[in-house]
């Protein structure tokens, strides 16, 4: 039986798992939390599963009720996933595994080395797996631009507001103000509130005229996916918000920006400007905002690190190439979801379910992938619809101060990086990286090499260099997650227990 | 790219041993132009751990180098400091001093006998008590047989140094242009290399100084010229940061070996040293694989099994990065330094191997010299291109 | 102003988690509660406590920020382990818990440290 390993159990992972079974693969789902169901599908574990969903296990409502809906968008269909693939002995299912390395072997297929256990545990087992097809659906993080104040506790991005909301019932303050860019806000407001706290406000920085022109420049387009059953939802779902912040009275402002938070040790209040079409902050326009929260998304970075480790090329805007059958550059590397373009849940489930299928040995022309294959063809705008309506401004570093943190984990300033490149006359990343210490701490640059990137172009650029002249990324981390060392020097004498992807003639391979 | 003015000198590789050839060639009066085809710092240099040893090198030319390199340092932060001000990055010199320990009782006699022909050459190698060891590294595995303190060895942040370096030829008129590739030669009358093409036009120069480190071979084939520059591997762990319990540079005594070794295949020795930033770095291996930067599990599992060997601590520390950089290998282990024989006007600086970042600094002394006609200031003959021990590989193809 | 954060009590959620048995956690040595299968971080923040670390350099204080896994600002050390990410592990009863305030090595003079010429 052909073996397809699955890296990541959200929307994608899940779609794919469930093509992949359908077309006769054998299949192991791998991912690094303990529950399946991805940033998407955070729910509460099993030891305090929300009331709606014990219910919604013995019911036809295809939502849950008022108040859980909006938390849990396509609930049932999570539901009927993870049931299927749960009880299907055929499909292995790993939780709390985390890949941490991906070799590129001589015979083309990657070996995939994994720790099982509690995160960032010390005694985590490690194994390797050879798999015929590997899918990658790694998803994305928030982007959140840097603000003076922004390193406060009480800063949070929109993920973890909407993280704590799902998977904790945790309010993450009273009064919480929530701002950045994009659709997600609209969520991330809906998550806050729903945990009892006071949104004070939701601050988008791109201008309504910017919004109209990428959500509404093809109305029939976007009539279309509305129309559309199930894959046009996305649409739907922020019409839905809309309705709802309305009613809830959540001021609902565009053209505005979080510009500092203030505190000591906390925060206290945030500073809100308007700011122009490329988001530079109109002087004049400042306000101060008592606040002991704010959640700030400005869009999302892709989660790269397997996909590079694998070797799989990325397009000219960052993301996994992937042809027609969802396949990268690599023959036996097929990539799903976010890391193939922000286009959201709708979009993952379909290019999931395309990938999976084909992974499996299918063809993107069978009447199998028929459904995905329109749907994906749907939804295919949405990403570039999302960046034209709210892509970051150049103008955001206008806000920055000296003292304004870049780097998070090693305290480098707005400042310190600019004398430090401008002492050294560097223009590399590597070596701005190095000499300066931005992106070097323990997230690896996942929260600021982007924007050191950036800023470093635009010296570059002051320069007349091209970017990227050193030929390092940001985004190439080939430790993909901390290993202990003692895990590390482990040796993987076989191969874990359970169906094994590993099929060939080799297995169980060891160490390569 | 201002072209039209003909430098006295020009640099191929804005890396540690170009950065110190133009420094010392713009002190000597010279004017100089860096090229690199990619940015400045931004290879090996990017990819080492910052070594200044003398405790990993036998009796011979190398150490010799390596001691009048050594020697350097200490004038070249000074000099930083004093030209470049307190806004430029800290080279971060640091001489910290190695250790060198022997992990089993069949390692001892060979790392004291190793020490004692050090001593005779002039390096302060001084076998130290077990115990002695102890104090010096607490967490040190007491399971120790033998152990040489090095009290020499010194570490820098590389690209810093390289970078500095940069800056203080710079401020004696050096130009760096990043995003330069040399494509060819320019030969004047009787063959002579009178200055380089470039992806950006043509360049003449009095004196082209090739210090593309393990790209070097392939510079030279661009300008005609044989070197048997190749690239070996090396991968270096680095852990999150964590109080510091490691406070010299503490190396197994097999580490000796895989230096002086030309073994194409996987060679790992524990070198275990922490960082400015609190971060403990684990090198290093050794792997003759062309310019193949893929991850190997295998290399990473060695690298971290022998350092827990060594300080039973680290099993529980978490391994954040792990990068790799090629090493600029020699088939008779000595850098090729100095004026080529073949071609009049090119001259030497590669072939370092691991040890680029602390013989920069000499190495940068020899080529001036050659370059301006002056006396060297150490016998440099050693280190030609046209040796005995290098001559069969530049016949070959 | 009431300030920070907090667990939603089960009788005022409108999603209404089923009650769980609590957990009792450590943390420098004062006691905190939470509830059976929520992450360390869930536990702390919604005692209350916003902030467990403290950085290297400026030693400013840090908590959750990106609450996914991904920016590390919430690591913290778990019965002896040193960065564990309080997001992403589930709180065990009795769990210890360490914050963490790691300092660099000893400050250098400009350029260089001549420590070991001593």
């Amino acid at each position: 039986m052909r073996q397809v390993l699955i890296v990541g159990a959200g929307p994608a992972g899940l779609a794919a798992a469930t093509a992949a079974r359908a077309a006769g693969a054998g299949v192991t789902l791998l991912d690094a939390a303990d529950q399946l169901g991805g940033q998407y599908w955070r729910h509460l574990p099993a030891q305090r599963a929300a009331t709606p969903e014990m219910a919604a296990e013995d019911s036809s409502a295809d939502e849950s009720p008022a108040g859980a809906g909006l938390l849990q968008h396509g609930r049932r269909r999570f539901q009927r996933l993870r049931a299927a693939l749960e009880a299907d002995q055929q499909c292995l299912i790993r939780t709390s595994s985390q890949v941490w390395a991906i070799e590129r072997t001589g015979d083309g297929r990657p070996a995939v080395h994994m720790l099982e256990g509690p995160p960032d545990g010390r005694d985590r087992r490690r194994s390797v797996l050879t798999p015929d097809a590997l899918i990658l659906a790694t998803g994305a993080h928030d982007r959140t631009l840097p603000f003076p104040g922004w390193d406060l506790p009480g800063v949070f991005s929109g993920g973890a507001a909407q993280a704590l909301a799902k998977g904790e019932r945790v309010a993450v303050g009273h009064r919480v103000v929530v701002a950045g860019a994009g659709p997600f806000l609209l969520p991330v407001a809906e998550s806050v509130s729903s945990t009892g706290a006071a949104v004070v406000g939701v601050f988008e920085a791109s201008h309504r005229t910017r919004l109209a022109a990428g959500w509404l420049t093809r109305p029939w387009k976007l009539a279309w996916e509305l129309a559309g059953a199930g894959a046009g939802a996305k649409l739907g779902e922020l019409a839905g918000y809309a309705g709802n912040q309305l009613r809830r009275r959540i001021p609902y402002r565009t053209g505005m920006a979080v510009v500092a938070a203030h505190g000591i040790d906390r925060v206290e209040a945030v500073t809100v400007a308007r700011v122009d079409s490329n988001w530079s902050p109109v002087s004049g326009t400042q306000r101060r905002i008592s606040a002991d929260a704010v959640c700030v998304s400005h869009g999302f970075t892709p989660r790269l690190e397997l996909a590079i480790a694998a070797g799989c090329a990325l397009n000219p805007d960052r993301f996994v190439q992937v042809d027609a059958d969802g396949r990268t550059s690599v023959p036996t590397v097929f990539a799903a979801g976010e890391i193939t373009g922000i286009g959201g849940a709708d979009a993952a489930l379909a290019q999931g379910a395309v990938a999976g299928h084909c992974a499996a040995g299918g063809s993107v022309a069978d009447p199998a992938v028929a459904a995905a294959v329109r749907s994906r063809a749907r939804l295919r705008g949405f990403a570039s619809r999302i960046e034209r309506a709210h892509g970051i401004g150049a103008g955001w570093t206008d806000w920055l101060v000296p003292d304004t943190l870049i780097c998070r984990c090693e305290d480098v300033s707005y400042r310190a990086l600019g004398d430090s490149a401008a002492a050294t006359a560097a223009t590399g990343l590597r070596s701005v990286k190095l000499s300066s210490r931005a992106g070097l701490g323990i997230c690896q640059g996942r929260i600021c090499g982007r924007t050191v990137e950036e800023l470093l172009a635009d010296r570059g650029r002051a320069a007349g260099l091209a970017a990227g002249l050193d030929g390092a990324s940001v985004d190439n981390r080939p430790i993909v997650s901390p290993i202990r060392m003692s895990e590390l020097a482990a040796q993987v004498s076989a191969q874990p227990p359970g169906p094994s992807p590993t099929q060939s003639p080799e297995a169980p391979r060891e160490e390569c | 790219m201002s072209g039209d003015v003909c430098p006295d000198v020009v640099v191929i590789g804005a890396g540690v041993v170009g950065a110190a050839c133009a420094r010392a060639l713009s002190m000597a009066g010279l004017t100089v132009t860096v090229l690199d085809r990619g940015a400045t710092a931004g290879g090996t240099t990017a990819a080492g751990e910052g070594n200044l040893l003398v405790s990993d090198k036998a009796p011979g030319d190398e150490l010799r180098l390596a001691q009048f390199s050594l020697g350097l340092w200490p004038g070249l932060v000074d000099q930083a400091v004093a030209e470049l001000g307190p806004d430029f990055p800290s080279i971060e010199y640091h001489r910290k001093g190695g250790l060198v320990v022997a992990t089993a009782a069949a390692g001892a006699g060979p790392l004291l006998a190793f020490a004692a022909v050090q001593a005779a050459a002039g390096v302060d190698a001084t076998p130290i008590s077990p115990a002695a060891a102890l104090r010096l590294e607490p967490d040190l595995n007491p399971a120790v047989a033998a152990a040489v303190h090095y009290p020499q060895d010194a570490q820098v942040q590389p690209v810093i140094a390289a970078q500095a370096m940069l800056a203080l030829a710079r401020r004696r008129g050096a130009e760096v242009r990043q995003g330069a590739a040399v494509t060819g030669p320019l030969l004047g009358a009787g063959g002579r290399l009178t200055g380089v093409m470039t992806n950006r036009g043509p360049m003449s120069c009095g004196a082209v100084v090739l210090a593309a480190g393990p790209w070097s071979g392939e510079v030279a084939a661009t300008l005609r010229v044989r070197l048997p520059v190749r690239p070996r591997r090396g991968m270096v762990l680095v852990t999150t940061r964590m109080p510091q319990r490691v406070f010299h540079k503490v190396y197994d005594a097999d580490y000796v070996g895989a230096v002086e070794s030309g073994e194409a295949n996987l060679q790992t020795s524990s070198v275990v040293e922490s960082t400015a930033a609190g971060t403990v770095l684990i090198g290093s291996s050794r792997q003759q694989i062309g310019f193949d930067s893929r991850l190997r599990v295998e290399v990473l599992r060695e690298l971290a099994a022998k350092a827990i060997a060594l300080f039973p601590f680290l099993a529980g520390a978490s391994v954040m990065r792990a990068y790799g950089g090629f090493r600029p290998f020699m088939p008779d282990h000595l850098p090729v330094i100095g004026a080529d024989h073949r071609l009049p006007g090119l001259f030497h600086a590669t072939g370092h191997e691991g040890a680029g970042i602390g013989l920069s600094t000499g190495t940068a002394e020899l080529v001036t010299a050659a370059v301006t006609g002056a006396e060297s200031p150490i016998d440099a003959a050693a280190f030609l291109a046209d040796r005995p021990t290098l001559r069969p590989y530049l016949a070959a193809a | 102003m009431t300030q920070g954060p907090r667990r939603l009590p089960a009788a005022a959620d409108r999603v209404g988690p089923r009650s769980a048995k609590t957990v009792t956690v450590s943390l420098d040595g004062g006691t905190v509660t939470g509830l059976a299968g929520q992450t360390i971080a869930g536990v702390l923040l919604g005692s209350g406590v916003l902030s467990w670390r403290r950085t290297s350099t400026t030693g400013a204080p840090r908590g959750v920020f990106c609450g996914i896994g991904v920016c590390f600002d919430c690591i913290i050390t778990v019965n002896g382990d040193r960065d564990v990410r309080a997001c992403q592990r589930r709180a065990a009863d009795g769990d210890v818990l360490t914050s963490q305030h790691d300092l660099l090595p000893a400050r250098r003079p400009a350029g260089y440290n001549s420590a070991g010429d001593q």
